[in-house]
């Protein structure tokens, strides 16, 4: 699996667990077990997406940062595969 | 209101077209149990509830739908790549390529467009999240069927990924109308909607 593709996937599990622990939370909002579960996947996530952002570039609008150019809009798009 | 992460829910990478499988896979999208019904329908109901539970969870569901009808037009676009006029033709996929061509159009399988007439926003919370408890079962039906019409593991895997989140949905309903009856005349659950007050 390419540095890319294995960065990207490390992204997709920890926000997955994330939007897991948030629809369990949403009717269980006192839960301590499942807040610390989200606590913990809410910090693999933060540096899963740091870490693909710094090399890859943004997967979020706001968190661009190349001053030379939009590259929010480079391909690929999610749905498009990389060939 | 909504940010968009540039990355899909689950993965898709499916290596053999088939416009004879996106014919039925779209209903997924646009037909009466698919994800774009299931977000507007969610996200629509979110404004009359009464509890702070229900609020969130229709709203957190309903932008999960909104990331789900992305991974089944992704499907589908991956599905229609590469296609050669025979086999439109041959698959039945050629009455949506004559309006569609491969683009991507929400409709039912039927060749239906998508409506909102498929689901209800009635403005009284209990009739709302029993609706949405049927329509979780709706969806995870589809996609047992979907899955009983194809054997590509490229395509199977995001389908029961997609599934299992049906049945997770359906959960979190069941939660949330708990959550609300919890907090009504245990005599009477229906002695009065409690999204509705008439002046007097």
């Amino acid at each position: 699996m390419s540095h890319k593709k294995q960065l990207g996937r490390n992204v997709q599990q920890t926000r997955f667990a994330l939007i897991e622990a948030n629809l369990y939370l949403d009717t269980h909002p006192n839960c301590q077990e499942g807040l610390a579960y989200f606590r913990k996947q809410q910090q693999l996530y933060n540096k899963a997406v740091a870490e693909y952002e710094a090399a890859y570039g943004p997967l979020r609008a706001f968190e661009q940062t190349e001053d030379s150019y939009w590259n929010w809009i480079d391909n690929p798009w999610p749905w498009e595969t990389e060939e | 209101m909504w940010e968009y992460v540039k990355q899909l829910e689950y993965p898709v990478r499916i290596k053999n077209p088939s416009p004879a499988l996106a014919k039925v896979i779209i209903s997924q999208l646009g037909g009466p149990d698919g994800e774009m019904g299931a977000a507007s329908r969610y996200l629509s109901q979110r404004y009359a509830m009464p509890t702070a539970v229900a609020k969130g969870a229709l709203t957190d569901i309903g932008s999960e739908e909104l990331g789900h009808a992305e991974i089944v037009s992704a499907i589908l676009y991956q599905l229609t790549r590469n296609l050669s006029m025979e086999e439109i033709k041959a698959s039945g996929f050629d009455t949506y390529f004559v309006d569609h061509t491969t683009g991507i159009y929400p409709q039912a399988a039927s060749g239906m467009p998508f409506s909102a007439a498929t689901f209800q926003s009635t403005g009284d919370p209990i009739a709302d999240l029993v609706e949405d408890l049927a329509a979780e079962q709706k969806a995870r039906l589809t996609y047992d069927n979907i899955l009983r019409l194809t054997d590509d593991p490229d395509v199977r895997e995001p389908i029961k990924f997609l599934r299992a989140r049906e049945i997770v949905h359906f959960q979190r309903f069941g939660e949330a109308l708990r959550n609300l009856t919890d907090r009504l005349d245990s005599r009477n659950f229906y002695a009065f909607n409690p999204s509705f007050k008439p002046k007097k």
